[in-house]
């Protein structure tokens, strides 16, 4: 295994308080593909282990979940009717990739301003809340230009809901990682009771009086599709959003100044004050910048291939959950995060009742099997111990580089 | 008594390490009492009757003083802690060797030259007979200095060993009977300390005569340039810190301000510096009022600073040395919000070679430098920009001597070039060796002025409250 330190350059003076934050953004400082690459492999091998505890076949499962994820259509020898289904299977897997992308950069943005933001999926439901009113009302704009409103309509409430852990941050001190999650449960709640059946944002048409949900939003507002056939769900525009989107990220981090502020706030709050940067201003900053990548994300959705909220998709999304894992996986780097969603797109897809071969392995346990994977990732992740344990070598040139920074501080 | 002197990273800290069971050697033997020993663990170590003091105390705020003496051997009745045989034995011990301390005061109450004694009461108390003492000095002043020599002659007239670590000449020669010098991680020679002296020493440890004198022309001050009046600052307990302090730094000269660490060094540094409101008085550069400003119009002004703690402010390990050159001025050199890591490694690369940085190009990162070297990246970024007035706190500290008599060229290089430096440390013999004036404070203000071949007794006595109030510089 190559250089590629968990603790990541200069891990021998790391900060004297290692909190969670912390230790995570040491994982992810470190260079180098391997480690994220051994951590996913490791966790499909114990996924296996759970496979056949099941009473199920791990490679054919496994297989199974490819084909279900439609990743086959990319080989060349998939042909005929094979090929017809995995063009719809991946259709599916990259439409739930972009909201994946999204959501994970609004984690990774934040943990490299040593924030941990796990608000990301009251952002993205604000976002979506936000992008259902304005593509609902507004009956007579040209659809190019509602789509955009839309969509920045969902970004903008999503950034202020995410600024507001952020100025609750600067302000008082208030842990984000407690605000976030309470604002996760505000945001749920909110949806409930706007689209409930007697919520100020329930559907006007009378034949939904009884069910809860929103408006529909206007037809010339559907995202175009661009790859399959629009009755069946095709894939739409989002993902060269959540691309474009990706290039951004890389661009704001590594090559602006508010991604200068960004990082050294992260890595030396302490440092960064010295050079004349405000770390609270960068914490509301970071936040508002978090909560818009993921309010787009919910935007996205909506505009996609949900076409209108209903309070009981509102109550079991967790999209923005995922984009924790999603973020860690992909190191919290530009590239990383998209092919991370990718990973956890097509693994979700894969698994889910419609696509696995239901005799390969039982439907009813499929979907519990991607979350398995998925927890056993965040877990390797977050205890990267595990992981190192693989690689004595490099344990070795850690103790030695300890060894050194020990000195060097003496 | 034996004391082990080397350069930074010159592998004195590894060494002790080793001996106490925290790193493992790749080869070669130790000898313990003529028998060789392998010691795989701290616990081992104990065992075989070696304790260690680090530079950095391992105590428990929230727990008295025996508490923290006994802990992990606690004297035990029935399951619970045996708290008066516990202070006696404390008081035993502490009478034993002369260690005062009080075994039921918590160790946050008390100052750090006793947290120091109280881990040397825990080794003593676990048996040791070889005692290792990391940089034992480094956060003690003088007085306490002095007491702890005292303590260290008592405990090797009972027959302890110790091993003294240092990188401070004069120490060695007062303390140690045997010196043992390492450079670049090799035993370079082991003396004994009649007859050696600091020069002698330090070329051992440099490997090339290092100057002591420095020399430095007469000061010429002008105009001044830095004018602090009736400051008034809190610290972090909200409690005043700096009581109405004036002060002048006029072109041309180094003014060293001495005092005990806490006195309101470091308020004084962070409001100059813009890091810290004050809550009434007046901080003036070159004629413009600064006071409150924040730390763009400080530096616009032209205030350089170089920071107390260079891990804790003066440089982000994980960034490039680039990155951190660009810290003050990335503004400045962005174009549309955008920075360009190519201009940016542009002008590191001169900065590094004139400041005679070594050890990395403008791509690794901070963390990787040795710390003079880190020191020498900051110092760099600070006078790059020509500042009027540089404040300076203590920019030797842990640094070796080849590093020191860079910092201290530099710093009468700034003089000389007609700017001004305010030199904060608490090291006397600094002070008195660069600057032209000295400035005691105490208690957050400056209670007197001298010239800089007062003697450390005289500035001792004003230091620590003593002395007739002197006229505010």
């Amino acid at each position: 295994m190559s250089d590629a330190g968990l603790g990541g350059p200069g891990s021998g003076e790391g900060p004297a308080t290692l909190t969670v934050a912390n230790r995570l953004s040491g994982y992810i400082r470190g260079g180098g593909v391997l480690i994220p690459i051994v951590t996913a492999l490791i966790a499909f091998f114990i996924g296996g282990i759970v496979i056949a505890l099941a009473g199920a076949n791990p490679i054919d499962t496994y297989r199974a979940i490819f084909e279900g994820s439609g990743l086959n259509w990319l080989l060349p020898w998939v042909s005929g009717e094979d090929r017809t289904l995995a063009a719809l299977n991946l259709q599916q897997t990259l439409i739930l990739t972009a909201p994946l992308i999204l959501t994970g950069l609004a984690v990774a943005f934040a943990f490299r301003a040593g924030l941990f933001n796990i608000g990301g999926n009251g952002q993205y439901l604000i976002g979506s809340y936000g992008a259902v009113y304005a593509a609902s009302s507004f009956e007579g704009m040209p659809g190019w230009l509602h789509i955009i409103v839309a969509m920045v309509a969902g970004a903008v409430v999503g950034a202020l809901w995410g600024g507001i852990a952020g100025f609750l941050k600067a302000a008082t001190g208030a842990n984000e990682v407690i605000s976030t999650i309470m604002l996760n449960y505000t945001a749920l709640y909110m949806g409930l009771y706007f689209f409930g059946t007697n919520g100020p944002l329930h559907s006007s048409d009378p034949a939904n009086a009884s069910i809860p949900v929103s408006n529909d939003i206007l037809a010339d507002t559907h995202l175009p599709v661009f790859w399959g056939d629009p009755e069946l769900q095709g894939l739409h525009i989002g993902i060269f959003i959540a691309v474009g989107v990706t290039a951004l990220f890389w661009v704001l981090l590594n090559r602006s100044t508010t991604g200068y502020e960004v990082r050294a706030v992260g890595f030396n709050p302490d440092a960064a004050e010295y050079g004349g940067i405000s770390a609270g201003r960068n914490y509301v900053k970071v936040m508002l910048i978090c909560g818009a990548f993921a309010g787009l994300a919910g935007a996205i959705d909506v505009l996609g291939w949900q076409y209108r909220i209903a309070t009981i998709d509102v109550q079991v999304s967790l999209i923005g959950f995922t984009g924790i894992a999603v973020a860690l996986l992909g190191r919290n780097t530009a590239v990383g995060t998209a092919i991370a969603a990718l990973l956890f797109a097509a693994l979700q897809n894969g698994t889910s009742v419609r696509n696995l071969d239901p005799t390969v392995f039982e439907p009813e346990l499929a979907t519990n099997l991607a979350t398995v994977i998925q927890g056993l990732i965040v877990l390797f992740v977050s205890a990267p111990v595990l992981v190192t344990m693989f690689s004595p070598a490099r344990l070795r040139r850690r103790r030695a580089r300890r060894a050194r920074g020990a000195e060097a501080s003496s | 008594m034996h004391a082990l002197l080397g350069e930074n990273g010159a592998g004195k800290s590894t060494l002790m390490n080793v001996l106490y069971g925290l790193h493992h050697p790749d080869e070669g033997q130790m000898f313990l009492r003529g028998e060789p020993v392998h010691i795989g663990s701290p616990r081992e170590a104990i065992g075989l009757k070696i304790g260690m003091v680090h530079q950095h105390f391992m105590l428990i705020p929230v727990m008295t003083v025996a508490e923290n003496v006994v802990l992990a051997s606690e004297p035990t009745k029935g399951a619970m802690l045996d708290r008066n045989a516990a202070e006696e034995r404390v008081r035993e011990l502490s009478q034993r060797f002369g260690l005062r301390v009080d075994p039921r005061a918590y160790v946050e109450d008390i100052g750090v030259g006793q947290q120091q004694r109280v881990e040397i009461l825990r080794v003593l108390h676990r048996g040791a007979e070889v005692l290792i003492l990391d940089e034992p000095t480094a956060v003690l002043t003088a007085q306490e200095i002095a007491d702890l020599f005292g303590v260290l002659r008592a405990l090797t007239a009972e027959g302890v060993s110790v091993i003294f670590i240092t990188h401070k000449l004069k120490e060695v020669l007062e303390i140690a009977d045997r010196v043992t010098v390492l450079r670049r991680g090799k035993k370079i020679d082991t003396v004994s300390t009649e007859g050696a002296t600091e020069a002698s020493l330090a070329k051992l440890m440099v490997g090339r005569d290092v100057l002591f004198r420095l020399d430095k022309a007469q000061a010429k001050p002008g105009e001044p340039l830095l004018d602090v009046r009736g400051l008034e600052a809190l610290d972090d307990r909200d409690l005043p810190a700096l009581r109405g302090l004036d002060l002048q730094v006029r072109a041309g000269e180094i003014v060293g301000l001495a005092g005990v660490d806490g006195n309101g060094q470091s308020e004084l540094v962070e409001c100059i510096a813009g890091l810290r409101t004050p809550t009434g008085g007046h901080i003036e550069v070159g004629g413009v009022d600064i006071t409150g400003a924040g730390v763009r119009d400080a530096l616009a002004a032209g205030v350089g600073h170089i920071a107390e703690d260079r891990h804790r402010r003066g440089l982000i390990l994980d960034f490039t040395l680039a990155e951190n050159l660009a810290l003050r001025e990335y503004k400045r050199e962005s174009r549309w919000g955008l920075l360009s890591p190519k201009q940016m490694r542009r002008m590191a690369a001169p900065l590094l070679e004139q400041y005679d940085v070594r050890g990395g190009t403008p791509d690794t990162p901070a963390g990787s430098l040795s710390g003079g070297n880190q020191q020498k990246c900051v110092i760099a970024r600070e006078l790059a920009e020509e500042p009027q007035v540089t404040i300076a706190a203590q920019p030797t500290r842990g640094l070796d001597v080849g590093a020191i008599e860079f910092v201290h060229r530099r710093l009468i290089e700034q003089r000389d070039a007609g700017r001004g430096v305010l030199l904060v440390s608490l090291e006397l013999e600094e002070i008195r060796s660069l600057a032209d004036r000295i400035l005691v404070i105490y208690e957050g203000r400056v209670v007197g002025e001298f010239p800089p071949d007062t003697t450390e007794e005289e500035l001792g006595v004003y230091m620590t409250g003593g002395g007739a109030k002197a006229g505010a510089a």
